[in-house]
């Protein structure tokens, strides 16, 4: 196995370095904004209403956000445990108990300045049960106003219109009046027409992006690199100018490797020779998430798709913010989710992501803390060595509880699988090679 | 054989008959007759019976199913009854079922909802959602349409499209069953050594298998001869069981908590058998009646939504007092989402109000019960000594 040295220093592009001032920015502005009077709205990814809050001035705070962020700088595992010691089982998702975690050590952000109390909790229930329980923990503590929008799930594989007439019945009557009276500023739908209008013009170049990953080699990695290029998008930025101008940066940045027939950049640099392409479903692992990269990269192992990068929006199956049809835009938006959609749904979109993309196989990465992902994975990955007779792999790690991050055990997993693919590719069959 | 004795040994008989037997008579007595499968924790039965189908409650496969192929199917820290209702699909246990529903309760039953659209593609299967906005107009006019959604399912099922008549005659049907299940549970309350809760749990649980009508005179059997019967009291202390809505625990954990001297006088097995707390309107619309009765007087549950953060709880702290409780244990099954994150929050409010706890988790197979006992006896002992 050949692999690169480490890198001293993070290889950073222009749109990397716009994005990293973006997220700074936002803590900033949340960090201040009781000082400067300015309400705080915390909401989830999926689902998330980024241009509607922005239409009621807000602050926008996102848990699972700051749990990232935590597990990342390798925080979130003395969260974790002190939720656990505060009576929260060890059973459930540690997004939650991270975020508990924090309120409970001082609520600190990532620029290590308290983050404010939420004045609204806007439950956007959108593809997980457990951010119902979440908000409802969270509400426990501060006691604020909580205005929930329950998007119902795509049981039957599409949205109705009787689930459309209801989440846009919850925006007119339960969540914009709501926001009206947290915010004090009246809602103004021509404002949102504006962020919306926006917004589709960053998710424009956002699909641009994901698509280039069809070429050969592929410019980006669509799971590890991706989850940086859904930052904006799929946050506090949707809508916003800054937004449009990432994905403008990135898209030319992209452009250029594509142009130089390079690949994927990672932080150790340029990605080297592709040597396998992969798509991957399911969240990664947070807490150690340059070394699980690594393993990729060290391999020749790019990922050209992933589910992940959906969960804020199916955006490369055609879906567009509208501002001519605005709260029905936004009613589509979290219908259409990755994780509100039924597993058969999910499957027949790897499915088509594996040929699309021209993958090797599937890799799926099962996250304890995340039954919405999980539950059903092992059929998913019958189904689409089945469907494709492309062989699939299964790993296991977790969010951001560095206890179940065992790097020999993936490293392991993955170096069998890629051998796996070089015997299918010889022509052996894949169940033979495991 | 005294008379509860002979009601608990029937209901006993069919809870341990992972064939199903009873459901295939019931379905063979007719040609045509279909059987809907659904799982916890609420669906509204009354629409799959004016259809003429049998509405058959799919609770895992407890302690004596052997899981093996269901495990292929799941990670190690996901609940066992999804693997354990594949175990009965996929070894044939099932295979009288024509439809399933899965309601909204978890992500694990909402994606086992797909699953079975994929492994069992013979059968329909259909994702129940029910409303998190309790306002009529919002939430009720979803639900109705979700209800009219299913209605119509049923009907291309058995086809036999259901009149509003036929589902009048269903909700009179389930009232008059809620009303019985009420009964006895309020029976089990004032004289607990009368109708122990092994027993009552088996008698409940006979209504997942049974016609409405049959379960209902099970019921009212069952209670005349609870009522007749004469048993010693003893000293026990008086506990609520909570968190086992979904997944439900053996039979001998249930056991074990009173064998440790606890009078369980409420519990949430089986939520579906007394969802609805009072009578559901038998005049007008049947659907707008069924949907404004989960909007209005439906069990609360951690499935729910509770909009107001004073109420979070307090029905736990009402069914106390009202059973005249002297504590609540939390039994919920390993991995369980709604009920392990709903859990400190309830805590905190019997904290709040001087009420003791204890908590633990179960799988529907657990076999050792010699700790849950030991913790079970540990608190009714010091519920007696210090409450």
């Amino acid at each position: 196995m050949s692999q690169k040295p480490p890198a001293a220093d993070v290889v950073k592009e222009p749109s990397m370095l716009k994005q990293k001032e973006m997220i700074e920015a936002n803590y900033e502005r949340l960090s201040g904004a009781k000082a400067q009077g300015r309400k705080v709205a915390s909401t989830f990814v999926p689902g998330n209403l980024n241009e509607l809050i922005m239409c009621f001035d807000l602050a926008n705070n996102l848990p699972e956000i700051n749990a990232i962020q935590n597990g990342m700088r390798k925080k979130s595992g003395m969260l974790i445990m002190e939720a656990e010691k505060r009576g929260h089982s060890e059973d459930v998702c540690t997004y939650v108990k991270a975020d508990l975690g924090m309120m409970a050590k001082g609520n600190l952000g990532p620029n290590g300045k308290p983050l404010p109390e939420p004045d609204v909790l806007l439950l956007s229930y959108t593809g997980c049960f457990t951010f119902m329980k979440w908000f409802e923990l969270v509400r426990e503590q501060y006691k604020c106003e909580t205005l929930m929008l329950h998007v119902p799930y795509e049981g039957e594989g599409h949205a109705t219109k009787s689930m459309r007439d209801y989440v846009v019945k919850q925006l007119k009557e339960v969540v914009i009046p709501g926001l009206e009276k947290v915010s004090g500023v009246k809602f103004d739908i021509d404002r949102l027409r504006q962020y919306l209008r926006e917004s589709a013009k960053a998710e424009d170049d956002f699909v641009w992006v994901l698509e280039s990953a069809k070429r050969r080699p592929s410019p980006i990695d669509a799971y590890f690199g991706g989850v940086y290029y859904i930052g904006p998008i799929f946050t506090a930025f949707r809508g916003t100018p800054d937004a449009t101008e990432y994905y403008r940066l990135l898209r030319q940045e992209i452009a250029a490797r594509i142009a130089q027939g390079q690949g994927p950049i990672t932080p150790e640099g340029d990605f080297g020779q592709e040597k396998y392409r992969l798509v991957v479903e399911g969240p990664p692992n947070w807490t150690s998430f340059r070394d699980f990269w690594k393993m990729f990269h060290d391999e020749g192992a790019v990922v050209v798709a992933s589910t992940y990068t959906k969960v804020g929006g199916l955006y490369d199956l055609g879906f567009r913010h509208d501002p001519d049809h605005p709260l029905e835009s936004l009613a589509d938006y979290c219908l259409g989710c990755y994780t509100n959609r039924n597993l058969p749904s999910r499957i027949d979109l790897i499915e088509k992501y594996v040929r699309d993309y021209e993958a090797d196989g599937l890799l799926i990465n099962s996250i304890k803390s995340c039954n919405s992902f999980s539950a059903g994975q092992l059929l998913v990955l019958r189904e689409i060595e089945r469907r494709t007779g492309k062989p699939a792999a299964f790993i296991e790690t977790d969010l951001v509880d560095p206890r179940y991050f065992s790097a020999a055990n993936v490293k392991n997993r993955l170096e069998s699988y890629l051998q796996m693919i070089e015997q299918k590719r010889r022509g052996a069959s894949p169940r033979a090679a495991a | 054989m005294s008379d509860t004795a002979a009601i608990v040994a029937q209901c006993e008989a069919m809870f341990e008959d992972l064939s199903f037997t009873g459901v295939r008579a019931w379905k063979a007595a007719v040609p045509g007759r279909k059987v809907v499968g659904f799982m916890p924790f609420y669906v509204p039965r009354e629409l799959i019976h004016a259809a003429g189908a049998l509405p058959f409650g799919i609770l895992g496969g407890g302690d004596q199913l052997e899981v093996i192929h269901g495990d292929a199917y799941y990670q190690s820290y996901i609940c066992r009854i999804p693997r354990s209702t594949i175990e009965l699909a996929v070894t044939g246990k099932l295979d009288m079922v024509d439809a399933m529903l899965f309601p909204s309760i978890c992500d694990v039953i909402r994606n086992l909802s797909g699953m079975w659209k994929i492994m069992f593609p013979k059968v329909k299967a259909r994702y129940l959602d029910v409303p998190q906005n309790f306002r009529a107009d919002i939430g009720g006019t979803f639900y109705r349409g979700e209800l009219g959604e299913l209605r119509a399912m049923l009907a291309e099922l058995t086809g036999k499209p259901a009149t509003d008549d036929d589902l009048r005659a269903s909700i009179r049907a389930y009232n008059a069953n809620r009303r019985l299940v009420r009964e006895v549970y309020a029976f089990r309350a004032a004289e607990p050594w009368k109708a122990p809760s092994s027993e009552v749990y088996l008698v409940m649980r006979a209504g997942m298998v049974l016609p409405v009508e049959t379960h209902s005179k099970l019921l009212a059997d069952y209670l005349a001869a609870a009522k007749a019967s004469d048993r010693p009291k003893r000293d026990n202390s008086r506990i609520i069981v909570s968190g086992a809505f979904c997944e439900q625990p053996p039979l001998n954990l249930i056991k074990s908590i009173e064998l440790a001297g606890c009078y369980i006088v409420d519990d949430d097995f089986m939520l579906v058998n007394r969802w609805e707390q009072s009578d559901v309107a038998e005049q007008g619309d049947p659907l707008a009646a069924l949907a404004d009765s989960y909007l209005r007087d439906s069990a609360d549950t951690a499935a729910k939504y509770e909009p107001d953060q004073a109420r979070k709880g307090r029905y736990l702290v009402e069914l106390v007092k009202k059973r005249g409780a002297e504590g609540v244990i939390f039994a919920a099954p390993s991995f369980c989402d709604p009920a392990l994150l709903e859990r400190p929050m309830l805590q905190r409010v019997l904290a709040s109000h001087d009420i003791p706890y204890i908590a633990f988790k179960y799988a529907e197979n657990s076999g050792q019960m010699q700790p849950i006992r030991e913790q079970a006896g540990t608190f009714a002992d010091s519920i007696k000594l210090w409450s």
